[in-house]
């Protein structure tokens, strides 16, 4: 059997074995206690070669309905925005996707500048002077920012909003099994965090509250108010999560005082994948900078002056200071902050705002299109691209209904809200068209009848 | 701006120029700024670059111009696998039927994208030798925590709270120490005695009713397979800790042992190294985890099962630690590492095995003329040299490494292990030939003979980059990190 990546050849094997000062390959694993030496052949399907795996694959594929087959509208944290070409033809250049971490500056200046300009980017985004260079995506970065809270404060009580994404919580709740932190959850109301119970749960032991803008059902949180109930107590932090695209639009979190601001950068330039890799944004104050989890890249000189970049303030991270380390991050998603950097720059300054007001348009002819259709819209007040809307019936039976007629329909509330019974959360984004929108409401209105 | 300088994308920005292709509005038009209160308006636009599409097409082909990658050039870089990326896999993920599918769709709709992930969670198991894996993890570091936040759920369920220890040999890679901090664990550190494998006697007094568990990395980061792995697991299970495997450099042994063999309890694996995802300049990674069947109810939830013919995810797991991540995993970089293992089989994973070691030790043999070789024996899939002999003479590695930029390859990992002077550590991978080693150690040989004869050549590299080293101390003590006009 031939393998294509093995380039040996048996008179390679033989010079080498013979410079080695072995018979075989065989001796240099002599070293293997016999006991547990696997001498039989593991169990796995036989090598395909290329065109049959690829048609298998593709076959495999086909058998998943995808939101170029379908009109979708589903979002909760994941969502069908449009990728420029470039985006693709950027990322594939195999000297960025081959490469390892920019260890090595002299030959990773491509890297490291891309990474700089993200840095620039969700720091203009977000309203904050520092943003690393990624976490795994919004839920764990999330999860650190409340664990760096709790460090830096040296304190153990968290009040996480119900509003904040149910899977963002869920990380939340075992990453803070480690240092042992209280979650307190604080209820939404109208669609809002509970901004009475948000004052009476905060204390004096309070590290950090966390709230999405927009929250997980697409309203829009009073920031101005929370932060000054936040800032009420010394040393408690806001911490923020944030889709950056409703920050093309909204005021960002940095200018209202939120602390740390973490996201996922999904929305631009990566595609939906299945849930990952997406990539999760970090951004923070100047105070917090030598704190902040993962890979920073900073500008420098070389010897000759030339403007060049580095990976820096290295004393935070785990392969310089192991168990004092600020957190454990080692590989973060560095290609796709490329794609997200490659895709800001392509939608530019003025195309992020009107990209954020085109979303902000449709989702409010979609609300009136289910008010005139007779469905209930539940929540009122200030919103972003998603809203929830009560169904009157199974959620889950009628997205299997809405597959057969082109359509992924939204998000079952239910299943992390068992008060939200047949409520269905439903994101539109810029992709939707008016011709879409107005069969998907039809066809709501017609499965609930 | 130096005029050597290559601009920053900000600075190609010009007023009023676009590359965005946005629908028109095709639904009435809505007044939006009646409907948000106006400080909740942003009043200055996000300061993103004004460049064509042309503009940003030239500005990264010259940034990836300016970095380097394994389709480059040699990526000898140790305990990092830089192996080859195989193109069919990236092809592969593009297929809008893996791309563009949505975590939340109804599972009767992606029955094609779960049949995927059972197929490599069976591998994975079969590879591994473990009971059951999860794939939720999103890389190397993060399948650690994972693992040892299981163990943490182990032992207390079972009343053990006093188990607050976790050791780590003193040649692991940071990130154990780190996880285990992030666990709630305190890290100890095991010696590594004179042959390069952990200090047997150092274990046993390490090793008492506060070990949670050891975390083991087999070969070591030395290269070398810790033969007294049975031994190790015996020590640590009688004390009633667990035995956690850092999967970082499985490459060496898949088809020759499995861990779940060598009485591991969990392990990790990095998807990214050994199973081909490519490295991303950083990342994305996958990291799943793997475990017995003692282990096997704290995995993270959901879970993916198969129940009369259809995949589907399991909830309802109470023992579970828990989410570690959204949704379920690097799903991309998961079908990338399942389209190699299907490439290759039992057979040419093992091969791979084969010539990954094959290759370590000739180069070891050919190197260890000229430079120190701290452990001689049999090494595994990589080895570490010190540069103890060139710094005598005022070179040090840092400089050997540079003076390799010169010579057009990326250097090994230097000054890890932490426990080997002047460390170089060299993995070529099995998917390198003959002709690309020889030459590589061609020019470690020519950088040993400069150091003898002209080192100032050697100290004051690199010559021929881009840009020469940089100011580190003054990234660090000033730092900038992003863009200002």
């Amino acid at each position: 059997m031939e393998f294509r990546y093995l380039p040996m050849t048996d008179s390679d094997k033989q010079e080498m074995l013979a410079t080695i000062g072995v018979d075989s390959t065989e001796e240099l694993f002599a070293d293997i206690p016999e006991q547990i030496r696997f001498r039989g052949s593991l169990n796995l399907k036989k090598p395909a070669n290329e065109a049959q795996l690829k048609k298998e694959l593709a076959d495999m594929a086909n058998k998943n309905v995808n939101l170029k087959t379908h009109a979708s509208f589903l979002g909760a944290g994941v969502y069908d925005h449009y990728i420029p070409s470039v985006v693709d033809h950027v990322i594939s250049r195999s000297e960025f996707y081959t490469a390892y971490t920019p260890y090595q500056p002299e030959i990773s200046q491509g890297e490291l500048q891309a990474i700089f300009e993200f840095q620039t980017m969700i720091s203009e985004l977000t309203g904050l002077p520092v943003a690393n260079s990624s976490m795994y995506d919004g839920g764990t970065s999330l999860a650190e920012a409340v664990n760096l809270s709790a460090a830096h404060t040296k304190r153990k009580k968290i009040l996480v909003s119900k509003a904040v994404h149910p899977e963002s919580r869920a990380v939340i709740e075992t990453y803070a099994r480690g240092p042992e932190l209280e979650i307190v959850d604080i209820d939404c109301e109208d669609g809002y965090t509970n901004l009475q119970q948000l004052a009476d749960a905060i204390d004096e032991n309070t590290a950090s509250v966390v709230v999405q803008y927009p929250n997980f059902f697409g309203q829009i949180e009073p920031l101005e108010k929370i932060n000054e109930l936040v800032k009420s107590q010394t040393k408690t932090m806001l911490i923020t999560s944030s889709n950056p695209l409703s920050l093309g639009y909204l005021t960002p979190p940095g200018e209202f005082g939120a602390d740390i601001v973490v996201g996922d950068t999904q929305v631009f330039g990566i595609p939906a994948q299945f849930g990952g890799p997406h990539c999760g944004y970090f951004a923070t104050t100047d105070k917090l900078m030598r704190k902040v989890p993962g890979r920073l890249v900073g500008q420098t000189v070389d010897e000759d002056g030339v403007r060049g970049f580095v990976l820096t303030l290295q004393a935070r991270e785990q392969h310089i200071r192991r168990d004092k380390a600020t957190s454990n991050i080692c590989s973060n998603q560095a290609l796709n902050a490329l794609a997200s950097s490659v895709a800001m720059s392509s939608i530019g300054k003025h195309g992020l705002r009107k990209m954020a007001v085109l979303n902000m348009k449709k989702a409010r002819y979609m609300k009136q299109k289910l008010k005139e259709t007779g469905l209930r819209v539940v929540h009122e007040g200030m919103f972003f691209n998603e809203l929830v809307v009560d169904i009157g019936s199974n959620v889950s039976e009628i997205n299997k209904q809405l597959l057969n007629k082109g359509f992924i329909g939204g998000y079952d509330l239910e299943v992390n809200y068992p008060e939200l019974k047949n409520h269905m959360l439903i994101a539109v984004t810029e992709s939707r068209t008016k011709e879409e929108i107005d069969i998907f409401v039809k066809e709501l209105g017609d499965l609930h009848e | 701006m130096n005029k050597k300088d290559f601009p920053l994308m900000f600075e190609r920005s010009k007023e009023g120029r676009t590359s965005y292709s946005l629908p028109e509005l095709d639904i009435p038009d809505f007044d939006l700024d009646a409907d948000i209160e106006s400080n909740y308006i942003r009043t200055t636009p996000a300061n993103l670059p004004e460049v064509s599409e042309l503009d940003i097409m030239r500005h990264y082909t010259g940034l990836s111009n300016r970095n380097y990658g394994v389709d480059s050039g040699f990526y000898p870089l140790g305990s990092c696998t830089m192996k080859y990326n195989p193109k069919m896999n990236e092809d592969v993920a593009r297929f809008d039927g893996f791309s563009h599918i949505h975590p939340y769709q109804e599972t009767e709709s992606v029955q094609g994208a779960m049949e995927m992930m059972y197929d490599l969670q069976s591998s994975l198991k079969e590879i591994t030798g473990m009971h059951e894996v999860s794939l939720q993890s999103a890389a190397g570091a993060h399948g650690e925590w994972t693992a040892l936040m299981m163990i943490r759920a182990f032992h207390e369920a079972n009343g053990d709270t006093n188990r607050t220890n976790v050791i780590v040999p003193d040649s692991a890679h940071g990130t154990n120490p780190a996880s285990a901090t992030v666990a709630g664990f305190k890290a100890i550190t095991v010696k590594t005695n004179e042959n390069g494998l952990v200090d047997l006697d150092d274990l046993k007094r390490v090793v008492d009713e506060k070990t949670a568990a050891l975390m083991l990395t087999n070969p070591n980061t030395l290269g070398l397979f810790e033969t007294e792995i049975i031994e190790m697991a015996e020590i640590i299970h009688e004390a009633g800790g667990k035995l956690y495997y850092d999967g970082a450099n499985l490459n060496a042994i898949m088809g020759y042992a499995r861990p779940g063999d060598m009485g591991f309890d969990a392990v990790h694996l990095n998807l990214h190294k050994t199973f081909t995802g490519p490295h991303g300049g950083g990342g994305p990674g996958s990291g799943p985890v793997g475990v017995s069947e003692e282990l096997a109810a704290y995995l993270p939830k959901p879970l993916l099962t198969k129940k009369e013919e259809k995949y589907v995810f399991e909830y309802d797991r109470p023992s579970s630690i828990g989410r570690v991540k959204p949704y379920y995993g690097n799903f991309g970089i998961n079908l990338r590492a399942y389209t190699y293992i299907r490439t290759m089989g039992a057979e040419g994973l093992k091969k791979a095995s084969e010539y990954a070691v094959l290759n370590a030790n000739y180069m070891m043999r050919k190197l260890q003329k000229e430079y120190d070789l701290p452990y001689d024996q049999h090494c595994k899939h990589e080895f570490v040299l010190s540069g103890k002999r060139q710094k005598k003479l005022g070179v040090r590695t840092l400089d050997i490494a540079k003076r390799l930029l010169d010579f057009g390859y990326h250097p090994p990992t230097i000054y890890f292990p932490l426990n080997v002077e002047e460390a170089m550590m060299v993995e070529p991978t099995e998917t390198e030939s003959k002709e690309t080693l020889d030459a590589f150690i061609d020019s470690m040989l020519a950088i040993a003979k400069e150091v003898d004869f002209n080192p100032e050549i050697v100290q004051e590299a690199p010559h021929n980059t881009i840009v020469n080293r940089m100011d580190e101390t003054l990234a660090a003590r000033k730092p900038v990190l992003k863009y200002q006009k």
